[in-house]
């Protein structure tokens, strides 16, 4: 499986990227890990004849820690996010998801960049991004602006990204509490059938707030709202957490696809969504 | 389309090679360098038998662009041993039967020399998560789980002694 030809470039700096983006206008794309955009050029669902390689760009990479607010560099891979023991004592569910995201080799190269800037309703980082409230910092000619993760995502491959912008990198603030990545996979390696981001901070013995994510269950990821607001304010009983999944539910828009018909993919998401809370009120 | 010059380090040696961007560093490597040790089994990134080393990490060349490989270095299965001096994996898949048809085998070995380099005594489900993204059609994987943790062991009292 080889790819239409293409022209390589490796600008050294961000101004060199978007000065790239901006010569070769609908023919650049730029190439971060390459494990979504590399699989689509060999099918050739993608002919790009300006590859634009962002690996040599140093202030792409990196975490930052300032208090509570992290931000992560768009080139920083799934192994680079698993290894950090800063992250992963501030916001712990980063680790659990990068853990579920593929195998090995694709996570020492895949980028949360890519993840989140791919647009794939199978990727895993979206519907966690929307969870944690993340923004997407993204620079192009006109400067920078941050876009909330809430916001960002219009529909399969379409996101609010101009095709003249790089995103740099994403922010957010560690709220604390419990947290939980439930996914369900057909096997190791897989996109979800279903999967559930959820955040949960406990007051004495009540919810007082709660974030819920899905990843697949529509052509963009999902932040259910209601289903936050149905947990906030509860002791997380048995009809609270009824009233969570049946608010999620209305939310979500799954279609049949090899990974099943449209009553199951809702029935799996009720079941992840009901471990995920589980696990995440059990860390509160 | 014009060829690149690339500058790739593999297995200690440098090589200058002219190739088209969009070549596969798989196919780079087998036809341009005759490194024919890595396998292309599924050439769509899903079973490992063409992982090598790059840059310190375990990497499926069927899905790294020639071009992206520009000035990186590489480690093959030819880089980690050579008859009648194999490296304690290799040793340790002969010994535990960790290979059948051997298909799969440059690729689980390379891919476990990182894992170990990273983890030098991993439990059997840190092999077994470590070594996910490398399938085997043959052995039902007990044997190469068995045959990396021997290795560990070797490999710890091998760097132990030489202390
Ligand atoms: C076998 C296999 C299994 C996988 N399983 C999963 C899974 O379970 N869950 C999951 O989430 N993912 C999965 N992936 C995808 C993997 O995580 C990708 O690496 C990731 O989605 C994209 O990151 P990348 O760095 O490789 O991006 P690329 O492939 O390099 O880029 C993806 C897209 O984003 C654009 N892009 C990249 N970086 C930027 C940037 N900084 N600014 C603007 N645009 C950018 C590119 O132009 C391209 O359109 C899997 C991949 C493989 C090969
Ligand atoms: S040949 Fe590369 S992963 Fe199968
Ligand atoms: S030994 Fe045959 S595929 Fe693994």
């Amino acid at each position: 499986m080889i790819p239409a030809a293409f022209e390589y470039h490796r600008p050294p700096d961000l101004a060199a990227a978007i000065a790239a983006l901006r010569d070769y206008g609908d023919d650049a794309r730029v190439v971060a890990g390459g494990h979504s955009l590399i699989p689509m050029m060999k099918l050739r669902m993608a002919e790009i004849p300006h590859l634009i390689d962002l690996q040599a760009i140093t202030a792409l990479k990196g975490i930052s820690i300032d208090g509570s607010t992290v931000r992560i560099g768009a080139m920083t891979t799934q192994a680079e996010l698993i290894a950090h023991d800063g992250l992963a004592s501030l916001a712990p569910i980063l680790r659990e998801t990068a853990l579920q995201i593929a195998d090995p080799q694709v996570r020492y190269v895949g980028t949360i960049g890519g993840n989140v800037a791919n647009g794939d309703p199978g990727n895993d980082m979206p519907a966690l991004m929307q969870c944690l409230d993340a923004g997407f910092i993204l620079a192009g000619p006109d400067g920078e602006r941050t876009v909330s993760a809430r916001e960002f995502y219009q529909s399969a491959y379409v996101t609010l990204r101009e095709d003249g912008e790089i995103l740099t990198a994403v922010s957010f603030e560690a709220t604390g509490g419990g947290h939980a990545y439930e996914k369900q996979k057909r096997k190791i390696g897989d996109y979800a059938t279903a999967a559930a981001a959820v955040l949960m901070v406990k007051d004495k013995t009540a919810c007082s707030r709660a974030s819920v994510a899905m990843t697949n269950l529509s052509d963009v990821p999902v932040w259910s709202k209601a289903a936050g607001d149905a947990l906030a304010g509860t002791s997380c009983g048995p009809a609270d957490i009824d009233a969570a999944v049946a608010a999620m539910l209305a939310d979500i828009a799954p279609t049949a696809d090899n990974r099943g018909p449209v009553e199951f993919k809702r029935h799996v998401a009720g079941v992840i969504l009901r471990r995920a809370i589980a696990r995440a009120w059990s860390r509160a | 389309m014009k060829k690149m010059q690339l500058t790739l380090t593999v297995n200690g040696e440098a090589h200058d090679v002219l190739a088209e961007p969009r070549e596969l560093l798989i196919h780079v490597l087998r036809e341009r360098l005759g490194l024919t040790g890595p396998h292309i089994g599924c050439e769509t990134s899903h079973c490992g038998a063409c992982t090598i080393d790059m840059n310190g990490r375990s990497v499926k060349s069927c899905t790294v662009f020639a071009a992206q490989a520009d000035g990186a270095t590489i480690t093959t299965i030819e880089g980690l041993g050579a008859p009648g001096a194999l490296h304690p994996l290799q040793e340790a898949f002969r010994e535990h039967h960790g290979l059948q048809c051997g298909f799969c085998t440059p690729g689980m070995i390379t891919r476990a020399y990182r894992l170990l380099q990273e983890n030098p005594s991993p439990t059997e489900a840190e092999v077994r998560m470590g070594m996910a993204g490398n399938l085997c059609r043959c052995t039902g994987y007990q044997n190469i789980v068995k045959a990396i943790l021997a290795a560990a062991t070797e490999m710890n009292t091998l760097k132990e002694a030489a202390e």
